[in-house]
């Protein structure tokens, strides 16, 4: 018995020449197959990667932005989707630092994520102070870092004025590789 | 009824494989005192069928959408009959799995019950813990308040430093460019469909492995593991004194996880579901994000590391622990597996925990954290103030003005970022004092410069008030006298 199933399903010395061509045609269709299956699912993983506009999102006329001191403005993300709740409900610090000499409207706008890990920092304006509630990372007035774990300072938000009112490009969750001002892929 | 069973028998073929699989023997020790041992393994399946019923039910509630996961979830607590008790059990529960499946790796490293020839039977359980803290975090997401909004945030932050893909991987992460509606979508089905689509292939490996291979006799000292007669050794005893695992192991089994059952139930029950927290909206102040307790170890090692090494530890780090966990039954393959004979292997499990809860215990109090209400919320203690001057009394409104209660505290009350205040006036002379507040920690160290932040009458009324701070009777700081070589 044993012996017969040996000789039925060992492949036979030469293969047929049909035989072979079935063989490949198995691989190359198995392989179609897979290839024309599996590409729209990596594509459509991928997508996540694809390029958002920029996009210009007002936090109000500069007027109401004092000189010298700093505010958080809040803001509705236009990046996320129309059902991200609040979680679009964002804030940015703005610190209004005067006109410069051709009378240009200078502001420093920084992102509320800390450039450790990314926990909102909170703004403290007794001590001209940000502190981080998590890993306790601290910044001066100017964004600068202070002390604590974080590598850098915090995130520059790019902004401009339009027709008096404040407007900063819509920021991503900013990281230290892929920051706000120059950002590595936009 | 007979009859019933033979027809089904006849068509099922039970017997040959399920019936097998529960009278397969064990070694007679497995089944005695020793056995007790053995419990910790089924006991995590137990808490794992409790995680997958108590999900199944909270996913018949719960909204997996950004802008209303969070309604749901308080719909849970207070509106749904049970919700509450749901949703406790599944966060209980999955703590005890964690717990569980951590009792069940040191039993099976101090027993040495991974080594030959059970090397896969270790890797596969690697695996299962990756998977189950996996679903810790991803399940700590789908809790979609404050803290998991800003605890993805961290995850991305952390893959965000890994070269070149860093800001691939972020996107990947969550979606898009910003935390959100597809962040929350992405987690819920990697909670929902691919970690427990993973956890359940690799548990069934497991459990196979463990079927082949069999269950380790308990360790006897002297007693060594040689791969080239171990297996003759193991069935020769199997075959004289084997027991069938349906009979006193499965009892044991039955009656620990019996028991995990009620103290997690009691446990759902008494301490409730946790959160949700603070709302996830980013632009609310005050938010104070915190992981759940599995990772509060990383969240402190993530807090006390300097900068410099930190991108290691986040990237290098967990890749070589994980290698070193897969390489444990490779390195020792063989030898004794009597923990009295293997002392360096005791040695490193009460090092690694010992490490693992001290890290915890940081995490759980946070003393890196600046209180951030403390300046406003915190008096000074009275003692402190009650023979001030008037100087020294307006020194101590500075101090709380400026926020330096957030880090520093007195006598015990405030952050503990820096070193309590109390009795400063002993430690630090006037001069130091004015330089540590002006210019802060040497190098961007723990204390930031705060000399731009005060005026000079401030500064001078601080340094008044940090002077006075001395235990009864005792003199200030002085300057030790120079001596010049």
């Amino acid at each position: 018995m044993s012996h017969t199933a040996s000789q039925t399903y060992s492949p036979a010395p030469t293969t047929p020449e049909r035989r072979a061509f079935l063989q490949w045609l198995t691989y190359a269709t198995g392989a179609l197959a897979a290839a024309i299956l599996s590409i729209p699912f990596v594509g459509y993983l991928f997508g996540a990667l694809r390029k958002h506009r920029v996009r210009w999102v007002g936090l109000g006329p500069t007027s109401q932005f004092p000189l010298n001191e700093t505010r958080l403005a809040t803001f509705q993300n236009p990046l996320g989707q129309p059902w991200d709740g609040m979680a679009a409900h964002m804030g940015a610090y703005v610190r209004n630092l005067g006109q410069d000499d051709k009378r240009q409207d200078r502001f420093l706008v920084f992102a509320m994520n800390c450039a450790h890990l990314g926990c909102p920092v909170t703004w403290f304006p007794q001590s001209g102070l940000f502190m981080c509630p998590c890993h306790g990372g601290v910044y001066y007035e100017n964004g600068e870092r202070a002390s604590g774990p974080p590598p850098r300072g915090l995130f520059h938000c790019l902004w401009r004025v339009r027709s008096g009112q404040l407007e900063i490009q819509a920021p991503h969750l900013p990281t230290l590789l892929n920051t706000l001002d120059n950002p590595a892929k936009a | 009824m007979k009859r019933i069973l033979a027809w089904l028998e006849a068509r099922l073929s039970l017997r040959d494989s399920v019936g097998t699989m529960l009278m397969h023997p064990i070694p007679r020790g497995a089944a005695g005192p020793m056995g007790w041992w053995y419990v910790f393994g089924s006991a995590s399946m137990t808490l794992l069928l409790i995680q997958i019923l108590s999900g199944i039910g909270l996913a018949l509630v719960y909204v997996p959408t950004a802008d209303q996961s969070y309604e749901s979830l308080v719909y849970l607590n207070y509106q749904q009959p049970l919700g509450w008790f749901m949703r406790s059990l599944h966060y209980w529960s999955g703590s005890g799995m964690v717990v569980m499946v951590a009792v069940h790796m040191i039993q099976v490293f101090l027993h040495g019950s991974y080594k030959y020839p059970r090397e896969l039977n270790w890797l596969t359980g690697v695996l299962l813990l990756l998977a189950t803290l996996g679903m810790a975090f991803t399940g700590q997401v789908l809790r979609w308040d404050a803290d998991a909004y800003w605890g993805v945030g961290v995850g991305a932050s952390m893959a965000g430093r890994v070269p070149v893909l860093g800001p691939y991987l972020v996107d990947l992460l969550l979606g898009g460019p910003v935390i959100g509606a597809d962040t929350l979508s992405r987690f819920f089905a990697l909670h929902v469909f691919v970690i427990p689509g993973l956890l359940l292939t690799f548990l069934a490996l497991h459990l196979w492995l463990v079927l082949k291979r069999g269950i380790s006799a308990p360790p006897v000292p002297g007693k060594i593991v040689d791969p080239r007669t171990y297996q003759e050794e193991y069935e020769k005893e199997l075959k004289k004194e084997g027991v069938p695992f349906f009979g006193e192991a499965l009892l044991k089994d039955a009656l620990f996880s019996s028991l995990t059952v009620i103290i997690v139930v009691v446990l759902a029950a008494i301490a409730g579901p946790k959160g949700p927290g603070a709302l996830p909206e980013p632009a609310l102040l005050g938010a104070n994000p915190k992981p759940d307790w599995p990772f509060w170890w990383l969240f402190a090692l993530l807090s006390l590391s300097p900068p410099a090494a930190e991108t290691f530890i986040i990237l290098v780090m967990p890749v070589v622990l994980i290698g070193a966990l897969f390489l444990v039954p490779f390195v020792s393959d063989r030898g004794e597996r009597a923990p009295s004979r293997r002392p360096v292997a005791v040695l490193a499990v009460i090092v690694i925990f010992a490490v693992i809860i001290v890290l915890t215990h940081h995490g759980a109090t946070e003393p890196w954290s600046p209180v951030m209400g403390a300046w406003s919320g915190n008096a000074v203690p009275e003692d402190l103030v009650r023979k001030s001057t008037p100087l020294e009394l307006q020194g101590a409104i500075v101090l709380q003005n400026k926020q330096c209660r957030n880090c520093h505290a007195l006598e015990g009350i405030g952050g503990r970022r820096g070193p309590d205040l109390s009795g400063v006036g002993i430690r630090l002379t006037r001069d130091q004092l004015i330089d540590q507040i002006s210019n802060g920690t040497p190098g961007g160290g723990n204390m930031p410069a705060y000399g731009k932040q005060l005026k000079p009458a401030e500064m001078s009324a601080l340094v008044e008030f940090l002077v006075s701070l001395r235990p009864p009777g005792q003199e200030p700081a002085r300057a030790a006298a120079i001596s010049q070589p």
